[in-house]
């Protein structure tokens, strides 16, 4: 590889002109903003204004709750599903094997906007379709956007639709990756299937897991879309609120950009927390 | 061995029986998408149950169009996906070069950002970013503010340093000897090797700009200058709107984008698995 800083330079010159430009210095400047009261004008220092404000919000508490409890239960219900649809993919007895791969891998080019108009449609009170079956086999329907639960359970529903077949062909390029000859000498030691799946195929897949589940965390993390458009802002009053949301809210509708900054930060922080804590969960034991 | 083959069919049937109602939940809302996009509106608020097509589609779009201009967001989101896609496999593939063919000083600083960056959630920077092009660059409600920030794509630089890297070094020293210039290596001889690895990306890239919402939404919501999901967004949650326009309009940005994925499924799981979008 030949030592040329210059020729190296121009051609990344435009890619980090665009990096310094609306990344680097946007994230020194929230920095700063998130210590200023942008609620007055011109913008003053304080330390009080947002972050001594975070600690003592409600609706923060509100919002970080209802972000944590849709990741503790989806992202491992998703992760789950996601390994099962690989496995039952990768199997050579599978026929019809594209339309299956169609079926899972179809979510993950849909786009949001239009992934959350059909579910907010599906799932209406009166006249979704999903109410409409569940009467049909003689039970009685949920209102799922009056009642906190249910709403939170319909935004779990959607996020595990649309990305579990996303993690799924992560999964899948990490099973084919597996030698057959593993398998193969299980077989001859009589492991039966469901035991190989325990001890041969999870162990290896270990790493590939790990790597969706830090993904799925970020993600979930800065959920937006979905409370926004599907359980129209967050409802019922509130009971849908992520800190995504929570964000939005400040930043753009409250235009308090010093206080939308600090709560930009802390997701930053609890992202980066839980990646760690992944991270170091999956550690190898040596 | 006729228990064994027995048994090997029962497994078939058992993975079937698993895997085709998931398969079957897993297609519904998208069935009902199209379903609802033929439907009039008193068809879908009505206590039947259809689960088979319409013929009102025409008609669903004419309102969606007199609800907001559908088209003209068609238009810029088609734009826009297209000047992103080009500069932005442009951008990422000089960058993915300098890494994967150059020593230089700061290389592993540079290397750094672009790892470290690949898992910032977006939402550190985008109310930053707002305020920059917002506020002090006065871009809101322009392509530029559609197009250039999300320019930066470190994934995209790491798929196309590796695709460069795998390529022979003895083929551009010969070159170097001819005295071809840096930037004639790059362009006549390492792009055209690096051509199915762009095409991989760059149907990636196409596809977030085509679905990206956040952005869009926050920095150009003037009627007029909004992309196709921002527009369709505007109206859900609205009480006077025509619900069979929305879907067809869901329709509408959905159907393209599936009829690429079926016809180059294999760029697009490459794409995905490589971990190149979110």
């Amino acid at each position: 590889m030949p030592f040329r800083t210059r020729s190296a330079y121009a051609f990344l010159a435009p890619y980090l002109l665009v990096f310094a430009t609306f990344w680097v210095w946007p994230i020194i400047n929230s920095f700063l903003i998130s210590f200023q009261n942008t609620r007055i004008n011109p913008w003053k220092y304080s330390f009080q204004a947002n972050w001594g404000r975070l600690f003592y919000d409600p609706a923060f508490y509100n919002a970080l709750y209802n972000t944590l409890i849709i990741l503790l239960i989806q992202v491992p219900v998703m992760i789950a599903l996601a390994t099962v649809m690989a496995v039952m993919l990768n199997s050579p007895l599978l026929k019809a094997r594209p339309l299956f791969r169609f079926a899972f891998f179809a979510p993950v080019v849909v786009g949001e906007v239009a992934y959350a108009a059909v579910f907010r449609l599906m799932f209406s009170l009166d006249f979704g379709i999903i109410n409409k079956l569940i009467s049909a086999v003689g039970l009685s329907p949920v209102s799922w956007f009056d009642n906190a639960n249910a709403a939170m359970a319909l935004i779990i529903l959607a996020v595990t639709w649309r990305w579990a077949g996303y993690n799924a062909i992560i999964i899948l390029a990490g099973l084919q990756s597996i030698p057959d000859d593993v398998y193969e000498a299980a077989t001859l030691d009589r492991v039966n299937k469901i035991q190989q799946f325990f001890h041969i195929t999870l162990p290896l897949l270990k790493p590939i897991i790990l790597f969706c589940v830090v993904l799925s965390v970020i993600g979930t993390m800065q959920l937006f879309t979905e409370p926004f458009l599907i359980t129209n802002r967050g409802g019922p009053g509130g009971g849908t609120e992520t800190l995504g949301l929570l964000l939005y809210r400040q930043g753009f509708t409250s235009l308090n950009f010093g206080y939308a900054s600090a709560i930009a930060y802390t997701m930053a922080a609890l992202a980066v927390a839980i990646s760690l804590l992944n991270l170091w969960v999956g550690r190898d034991p040596k | 061995m006729k228990s064994k083959s027995q048994s090997l069919l029962l497994r078939q049937i058992a993975l079937h029986a698993a895997l085709a109602p998931l398969a079957v939940i897993w297609l519904f809302p998208l069935w009902m998408m199209f379903v609802f996009s033929t439907m009039p509106d008193n068809g879908i608020f009505s206590p039947d149950i259809v689960l088979w097509p319409s013929t009102n589609f025409v008609e669903n779009f004419k309102n969606l169009q007199a609800d907001t201009d559908f088209i003209g967001a068609m238009v810029i989101s088609v734009g826009v996906a297209l000047i992103y896609t080009v500069l932005s496999v442009l951008l990422t593939s000089m960058a993915g070069w300098a890494l994967a063919r150059y020593r230089f000083v700061g290389r592993s600083i540079v290397i750094a950002i672009i790892l470290g960056t690949i898992t910032l959630p977006f939402s550190v920077v985008v109310i930053p970013q707002f305020i920059m092009v917002a506020r002090e660059f006065k871009l809101a409600n322009t392509w530029v503010a559609l197009i250039v920030p999300p320019l930066f794509n470190s994934l995209g630089v790491l798929f196309m340093r590796q695709s460069f890297s795998m390529m022979p070094g003895e083929l551009f020293d010969a070159a170097r000897v001819e005295g071809v210039k840096e930037w004639q290596i790059f362009l006549r001889i390492a792009l055209p090797l690096a051509r199915p690895t762009m095409a991989a990306l760059a149907i990636i890239l196409f596809l977030a700009s085509w679905n990206n919402y956040l952005w869009p939404l926050l920095i150009n919501s003037k009627p007029g200058m909004m992309t196709a999901p921002v527009a369709l967004g505007t109206l859900i949650g609205l009480t006077k709107v025509s619900w069979g326009g929305i879907m067809a309009g869901a329709v509408l940005l959905t159907a393209p984008i599936l009829v690429v994925f079926v016809a180059l499924q294999r760029h697009f799981i490459a794409g995905i698995a490589a971990g190149a979008i979110k």
